[in-house]
């Protein structure tokens, strides 16, 4: 039964007609093949009418639909299974928000990272919803650094609603987590990528965000906070998100405007998640296209324009 | 741009001080109650003189504190916060920029200038807390990029003296870039081989925590100073109970490994001088 968000009732409605049809037609010998093929443009065309018209608030819910892909599924379609996920901080202990691993991309061994979220209550648990402790983010340079040692591109997935705010993630160094991160990632001298593929959420998404390339996928946001807390902290009031979402310009396309990504990623009609396969075809090809580009550079040249990238972010006035 | 000699009175005036005081004449001391006159408050660094709290002072205060003489120039005063998003949450973002700098006399959250302590060059980049918090936009970010510039042509060291919320909301995504900004630049400060302090006090948290201030060289940190990624009040809704007592104090973080010392308001001159000399050679 796939799940549907508020702005999508339109959607739901036609696609219980469609099946209500097939029932019919499967109970009697009612031709019914006319209007199947009639409502199934019908759920095209409004699926296309509403995902044009998503409001940057919509676009957010859209981002957290509990059935998009998440990092594993990228990973193990991308790699035809030949993904190996490698655990652990060599420290601490190995954080369930963040994974990794090799994997092999058409004959091409790659490096992919990101936030993971779990695909049911349970397991949404076990991953701490996809929000990282240090050691999450320590995992992830650790495997970056094993990927510049043996010249193989990295990849990572963003999808976190934030860095986890507890007392232990305190203890452990959260902010230095983060920060190293950050300065490590600029001097990597392999090609880094870097996409959203639902939730950008403030420094816990930027702590695996340096890229040479940053791109977004169509239905995400990115910002310093989420939408709830903005309104929470400048509002005094959880009542403001959706004016929240629309002032913090977070849509990918107010991103690339703004001249902080460097492109956006289109999904199938309706949402990744309406089909994860198609998915991850234009994933593999958007990757690939990138990471064959990247690879001309020079290593230090790639380092260069990354830094002067990310330098270069940022409007102030000068009189 | 020219050499600033500052006159010490005035100068050196914590920016609490003021409130709490209404003739300007006694200090109250927040955490031991004690009562001393304004003049010799200030005259220890705003330091209280029984308990060692440490007064939040401001860019001017720190720079009067540890340049020689008072002598510095200051560099890139004339940058100042743009609003590109026409942010607007219950006041405009450009109404809440005037009217901090109206209301502070200073152009944005951070100052940086050159000069010399204890006879070293140095940069100092200090944020005012005063500032909408202390946060961190395009002009902070900007602001630590050029001093960091400016440590490269000089060759000379940088010291940043932290003090702030985290990022500046109403710029967004633009205050979250210069997270990766300042430290961008800071791996080009490491490549030149010049040492970067930093010096984080009360309050660091959020995005500049998550950046620059965890860093430096050497962190070190004022006494009892709260730092931490997530502000406290997050902590305690996220766990559900009461946070132990020093959470997120600069000894907190000492303890976990995070500062490499502590180093009281009153020393900070002869201990920086003295970390200075041993890096030179
Ligand atoms: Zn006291």
């Amino acid at each position: 039964m796939p799940t549907y968000l508020e702005f999508e009732t339109p959607i739901k409605e036609l696609h219980d007609q469609l099946e209500k049809a097939k029932e019919i037609s499967a109970e009697s010998n009612v031709d019914v093949s006319k209007t199947v093929k009639e409502l199934e443009k019908k759920i095209k065309e409004k699926t296309a009418e509403i995902y044009e018209n998503l409001s940057p608030w919509q676009r957010v819910l859209a981002s957290r639909h509990l059935e998009r892909p998440y990092t594993l599924a990228y990973a193990n379609a991308l790699t035809d299974g030949t993904f190996l996920e490698l655990h652990g901080d060599r420290n601490v202990k190995d954080d369930k928000a963040i994974v990794g691993g090799f994997g092999m991309m058409d004959g091409e061994t790659i490096m992919f990272i990101g936030h993971q979220k779990g695909i049911n209550t349970k397991m949404r648990q076990y991953r701490n919803f996809g929000m990282a402790n240090p050691e999450g983010y320590r995992k992830a340079l650790r495997l970056m650094k094993l990927a510049e040692k043996f010249n193989k591109p990295i990849v990572t997935f963003i999808d976190t609603p934030g860095a986890f705010p507890g007392l232990e993630a305190e203890e452990r160094g959260q902010a230095e987590a983060i920060a190293k991160n950050l300065y490590e990632m600029f001097q990597l001298k392999v090609p880094v990528i870097c996409v959203i593929v639902g939730e950008g959420a403030s420094g816990g998404a930027l702590g695996i965000g340096i890229g040479d390339k940053v791109l977004m996928l169509e239905n995400t946001w990115y910002s310093v906070i989420s939408p709830e807390s903005c309104s929470s902290i400048l509002w005094r009031s959880w009542d403001f998100k959706e004016t929240a979402a629309s002032a913090l310009k977070l849509t990918p396309e107010n991103m690339l405007e703004q001249k902080l990504i460097d492109g956006i990623i289109k999904e199938p009609l309706g949402g990744a998640h309406t089909n994860p396969e198609e998915m991850f075809k234009i994933m593999k090809v958007e990757l690939k296209k990138h990471i064959t580009k990247l690879k001309e550079l020079d290593p230090q040249k790639r380092i260069d324009k990354r830094i002067k990238k990310f330098c270069s972010m940022g409007v102030f006035h000068e009189t | 741009m020219g050499w600033f000699k500052r006159n010490k009175e005035g100068i050196l005036t914590p920016t609490t001080e003021k409130k709490e005081t209404p003739e300007g004449l006694w200090y109250h001391c927040p955490d031991c109650k004690n009562v001393v006159t304004s003049e010799d408050h200030i005259a220890n660094l705003s330091v209280c003189i029984q308990c060692g709290h440490h007064d939040r002072i401001g860019s001017e205060e720190y720079f009067s504190i540890l340049f020689d003489e008072h002598f510095y120039e200051e560099i890139n005063a004339n940058l100042t916060s743009a609003d590109p998003l026409n942010f607007v949450d219950t006041k405009k973002y450009f109404e809440r920029i005037e009217a901090a700098m109206e209301k502070t006399k200073l152009n944005d959250a951070i100052r940086t200038a050159y000069g010399k302590t204890g006879g070293h060059n140095i940069v100092i980049a200090c944020m005012d807390f005063q500032f909408i918090g202390g946060s961190m936009g395009a002009v902070v970010g900007e602001k630590i990029s050029r001093a960091i510039d400016y440590c490269i042509n000089k060759n000379a060291p940088l010291l940043i003296i932290s003090k702030s919320g985290g990022a500046r909301m109403m710029e967004a995504a633009h205050s979250l870039m210069q997270m990766a900004k300042t430290a961008a630049k800071l791996t080009l400060l490491s490549k030149a081989r010049l040492p970067f302090i930093s010096l984080l006090t009360d309050p660091t948290t959020g995005g500049v925590t998550a950046s620059f201030s965890m860093l430096g060289d050497l962190n070190i940190a004022e006494p009892k100073a709260l730092i931490g990624f997530a502000g406290p009040r997050v902590v305690k809704e996220t766990i559900g109970k009461d946070l132990p007592e020093g959470f997120q104090t600069a000894e907190f973080l000492l303890e976990h490994g995070f500062i490499d010392l502590i180093v009281k308001r009153t020393e900070l001159k002869e201990k920086l001088s003295l970390i200075l000399s041993f890096f030179r050679n």
